[in-house]
């Protein structure tokens, strides 16, 4: 059978006969006719300059993995790069559940149809209350730093002030993002970005400095806990309390993965915890598989500061019966356009979903595993490195799963150590000097459960041989 | 038994699990998976690592997580998919403006199965993520001669968020020229909502034209709207209603003359794929979503992606890093000293830029063209007939060919039997459809919905949603009981509330739920 005419199998109207029947419905001899209200000169002359499409679907299966095949993954080598983008391990069930077709090809309706969808990103909310103690979050946002950016405005909203204090030690990328969002075209409409200083030694936030910039213009404080270099912020029932008292909102920034042993920041003072879920059940996928939350009590004052829809369990004409009901849509910009809090739209609701059958699969017990184990492989990888000549650990607080590796006492640059390391097949950490000079020649490094003792003691060698 | 020959219709119940709540089905003690412990070695060395925290940072009390072993975990999820209607187990004509197409599973799967993708972090050393950043270059250079643009950025994390990243960019424009009187921008009350709600978000007021007789944004309101104080106009068309404005180089140009940027939300462009370009109309800026025209799926709403492309003379401001190639190996450049910064963390939502990339090299520039053909097509075969059925009123354009869709009216219905579109809505699924899109809010055209049947749909697929419109349009004449509690075949049964606002009503999660019933 011999035919030039493309037939495509993702367009069952490109076999011929159907569309030239349907041509005939609607009266048009000639493709252009139908789009007959493009002005001419609008059009475009000629085609596409684009490569030679590439049809078959094995082909274009070999093809891009043929490109995909230039990558080294964290499969093929050893990884200790986190930096707010950890490598954890992910249940079966996370996969299998995100890759059905009815959640990964759904999208915006409302209840009936989609009830299951409903019911699973209710759970996804339900679930993460209860590790955070918090009672009130609504569907997802793009990742952590967004949560934390729309975090400051709710708080600037709520208390009407226009100034906000950040740690100097947070992930710089993150603080390009809230620099933009909290910007405006007049700057008298902006948030003003201060930053509060941190202790070399420990790298505890700086308490004389956040007591000497907070005052009553100041609408939140917001901390990292654990902090993007690793530390635990172990003052920060403290500086709560400080911020309380100063009348501004006490925001958390957490890894999640860390509240099976770590206490839920609402437990030590927060108004408002956001952060990334990335932590739980997500692939790396380059950075793809992040997602941003925020919960808050359940205070009116705070849930309707919230910019992302959500929907909330409501009864049928069915005694028994539930199902779910936009709730107070009036916030976004789908119902009032320009007058809603701030834009929403497509976020992360897919991996919301995921994150919910992780810690459905993990449950209390999981997530304190998980845990310790983190806590244990990370604390007992930095004992080993710090006992390599000329190697040191940086801050002398206890931390999570990341901690900052120094290098100065080396002859080494960590650009050039981690290019060593690249040899000897392991990602090193993350570059520090660019970011923050004032810790030398320094890389993050992150240990999760996803590393065993013999990984954590090749990279001990590794790191003893390259820094010689 | 299979669907009628003779009505298309199908005698349809979507799953109804009466699936409790996961909290419900816990047993204490049950696990759902072991997750690795430190061996021995590790634990003894590294100590009591957290019985040495202070106090008030250890957890005191464990989260109340369910507890629930695997099968049972697994299946309640699987069950909570039956009772949702994706694209991929209906004719998902309904939701207008979103581009319901096919998302191939090659695609699908080689994005979530394949380690080059999902065990890649994003910081590793540019020399150990070729492939990913050739994708991304490649991809660029595609949208670039689709656009006729001549940079794009893959960071923002869906279409909203990209008019946000162009709304950063007008911002930087105007600064960087020391023209501090901008403060306001133009858009149309048939964009898109986030072209009003992304502006206002960084900061701009916002103008909103209404449309004329015909259906057009008023050129003459825009014009007097004008001003030293506009920023931009962010403009769709076809708008939402599907009705092409052929006179759009002149609102450009007026825009222009005021010293105004021009931004075109190409959120769906499924109707101009290798047809008309953002280039031609004179436009600055525009964004395309991945997860709508370019077929990655919508995931419930995100992981997406807005592509957002500028001309040459805003390149500059685009989000970093940037993806570069020269001529041997891809690189990141972050040295871009006018850039906005980021919008989005590391390098945006790369597994849908993938998707996007592997559909356009199947289609080919033929393909793309034949996409925004077909979408054309069966969106005007589709008007063609519910122009027909009892009720249906299309308001504007009499006489014009509209695009890939269309916002209908079921203004007659609504008067002759008091049943309006939230009405026929319900009784879609019980014949095994998604509900439609209405229209955003506030609705010019009343009781609307709005239909785009685009290329992924075969002409039965559009007979046998032709024959629901119709038989439910029937129904509301002649059955009006059926109608009033419908659905009856769907997971659940009517709602007694469509939207939840006061205190008392408000349970978004469980304990909210425990709370509000005093449990």
């Amino acid at each position: 059978m011999q035919d030039n005419k493309v037939v495509y199998p993702y367009i069952p109207n490109s076999v011929p006969e159907i569309k030239a029947e349907l041509m005939r419905e609607v009266g048009v001899t000639d493709d252009m006719e139908l789009f007959e209200e493009i002005p001419e000169d609008l059009q475009l002359k000629g085609k596409l300059n684009l490569p030679p499409a590439i049809r078959d679907e094995y082909s274009i299966k070999k093809h891009t993995e043929d490109i995909l095949k230039k990558n080294i993954n964290c499969s093929d080598f050893l990884n200790f790069i986190g930096a707010g983008c950890a490598r954890h391990f992910v249940p079966a069930v996370c996969d299998e559940i995100n890759g059905r077709g009815e959640f990964a090809t759904a999208y915006g309706a409302e209840t009936w149809a989609d009830h299951g969808k409903h019911q699973a990103l209710f759970e996804y909310q339900s679930m993460m209350a209860e590790l955070l103690d918090m009672d009130f979050l609504t569907v997802p946002t793009y990742d952590g730093a967004n949560a934390a950016a729309s975090s400051l405005l709710m708080a600037h909203r709520i208390n009407g002030r226009k100034k906000v204090l950040l740690p100097r030690t947070m992930d710089p990328d993150n603080l390009t993002i809230i620099r933009n969002y909290l910007q405006s075209v007049h700057q008298e409409n902006a948030l003003e970005i201060v930053l509060i200083d941190y202790d070399l030694v420990s790298g505890l936030m700086n308490l004389d400095d956040l007591k000497q910039k907070i005052n009553s213009n100041v609408a939140a404080v917001l901390i990292e806990n654990p902090s993007y270099l690793g530390f635990l912020e172990t003052k920060a029932e403290e500086i709560g309390r400080i911020v309380r008292e100063a009348g501004a909102e006490f925001i958390v920034y957490t890894d999640p993965i860390s509240l099976g042993v770590l206490e839920a920041p609402a437990n030590y003072g927060a108004t408002i915890t956001c952060g990334d879920f990335r932590s739980l059940g997500l692939h790396l996928a380059c950075g793809g598989g992040v997602g941003g939350f925020i919960a808050t009590f359940d205070d009116m004052k705070y849930m309707q500061e919230t910019k992302d829809l959500v929907d909330g369990l409501t009864e049928t004409i069915v005694e028994g019966e539930y199902g779910f009901a936009t709730t107070m849509i009036e916030r976004t910009h789908y119902a009032l356009r320009e007058k809603g809090k701030e834009f929403t739209g497509t976020g992360t609701n897919l991996w919301a979903i995921t994150v919910g059958v992780y810690l459905a699969i993990m449950g209390p017990k999981g997530m304190w595993e998980v845990g310790d184990t983190i806590m244990k492989n990370a604390r007992y990888a930095a004992q080993k490195i710090a006992e390599i000549p000329g190697i040191e650990i940086k801050f002398s607080n206890p931390f999570f799963k990341e901690f900052v590796v120094n290098f100065d006492k080396c002859s080494k640059s960590t650009a050039d150590i981690n290019r060593d390391l690249l040899q000897l097949e392991i990602f090193g950490g993350k570059d520090l000097s660019g970011d923050f000079p004032e810790l030398g020649q320094s890389a993050l490094y992150c240990v999760t459960e996803t590393h065993s003792k013999e990984e954590i003691d090749r990279l001990v060698e590794a790191l003893r041989e390259v820094s010689r | 038994m299979a669907r009628d020959k003779n009505t298309l219709l199908r005698d349809f119940h979507e799953a109804r699990w009466d699936e409790p709540f996961i909290f419900e089905m816990s047993v204490p003690g049950e696990r759902g998976v072991l997750v690795p412990r430190p061996c021995e070695e590790v634990a003894s060395q590294a100590g009591d690592v957290i019985g040495e925290l202070p106090e008030f940072i250890k957890r005191k009390t464990q989260p109340q997580l369910p507890e629930v072993g695997q099968m049972r975990v697994n299946r309640h999820y699987m069950r909570l998919s039956q009772e949702t209607l994706g694209a991929d187990v209906n004719i998902d004509i309904s939701q207008g403006t979103c581009t319901m197409k096919y998302s191939p599973k090659v695609q699908e799967h080689l994005a979530a199965r394949n380690p080059n993708v999902t065990e890649i972090h994003p910081l590793q050393d540019p020399s150990t993520m070729q492939g990913i950043l050739e994708v991304y270059y490649r991809t660029e250079q595609f949208l670039k001669e689709i656009s006729g643009l001549d940079s794009f950025s893959f960071q923002s994390g869906g279409g909203a968020h990209a008019v946000l990243a162009n709304a950063y960019i007008v911002r930087a424009y105007h600064a960087d020229r020391g023209d501090d009187k901008r403060d306001e921008i133009i858009t149309t009350i048939f964009s898109h909502p986030c072209d009003a709600g992304s502006p206002a978000t960084a900061g701009y007021k916002v103008i909103t034209l209404m449309p004329d007789e015909n259906g057009y944004a008023n050129l003459d309101a825009m014009k007097s709207s004008l001003s030293e104080r506009t920023a931009a106009i962010f403009i769709t068309n076809p708008e939402d209603t599907g009705i092409y404005n052929p006179r759009i180089k002149e609102y450009v140009d007026a825009a222009h003359e005021a010293g105004a940027l021009c931004v075109y939300d190409q959120a769906n462009a499924n109707a101009v794929l290798g047809i008309a370009r953002a280039k031609e109309a004179g436009f600055d800026l525009c964004h395309f979503n991945l997860h709508k025209t370019f077929s990655a799926p919508h995931g419930c709403m995100g992981p997406g992606v807005g592509a957002l492309g500028a001309k040459g003379f805003l390149q500059q401001y685009l989000p970093v890093p940037r993806v570069e190639f020269d001529g041997e190996k891809y690189y990141l450049d972050d040295n871009c000293p006018n850039s906005i910064g980021r919008v989005r963390s590391f390098l945006g939502n790369f597994p849908v830029v993938l998707k996007a990339y592997m559909w356009i090299m199947q289609m080919g520039a033929d393909g793309l063209r034949e996409a925004a053909i077909i979408s054309v097509l069966n969106s005007q075969y589709m008007t063609k007939y519910i122009r027909q059925i009892p009720g249906v009123v299309i308001h504007y354009a009499e006489g014009k060919r509209r695009l890939e869709q269309v916002r209908y009216s079921w203004e007659k219905l609504k008067e002759d039997t008091g049943f309006g579109t939230e009405d026929v809505q319900r009784r879609l699924v019980d014949y095994g459809v998604q509900h439609y899109w209405m229209s955003h809010h506030p609705w010019i055209i009343p009781e609307p919905f709005t239909l785009e049947p685009c290329e992924a749909y075969s002409k039965d697929d559009m007979d046998e949603y032709l024959s629901i419109l119709r038989q439910i349009s029937k129904e509301c004449y002649e059955q009006p009981d059926l109608i009033r509690n419908c659905p009856h075949n769907a997971p659940i049964h009517r709602l007694v509330k469509t939207e939840l606002n006061d205190y008392e009503e408000i349970a978004v999660t469980w304990r909210q739920y425990l709370k509000r019933n005093n449990k």
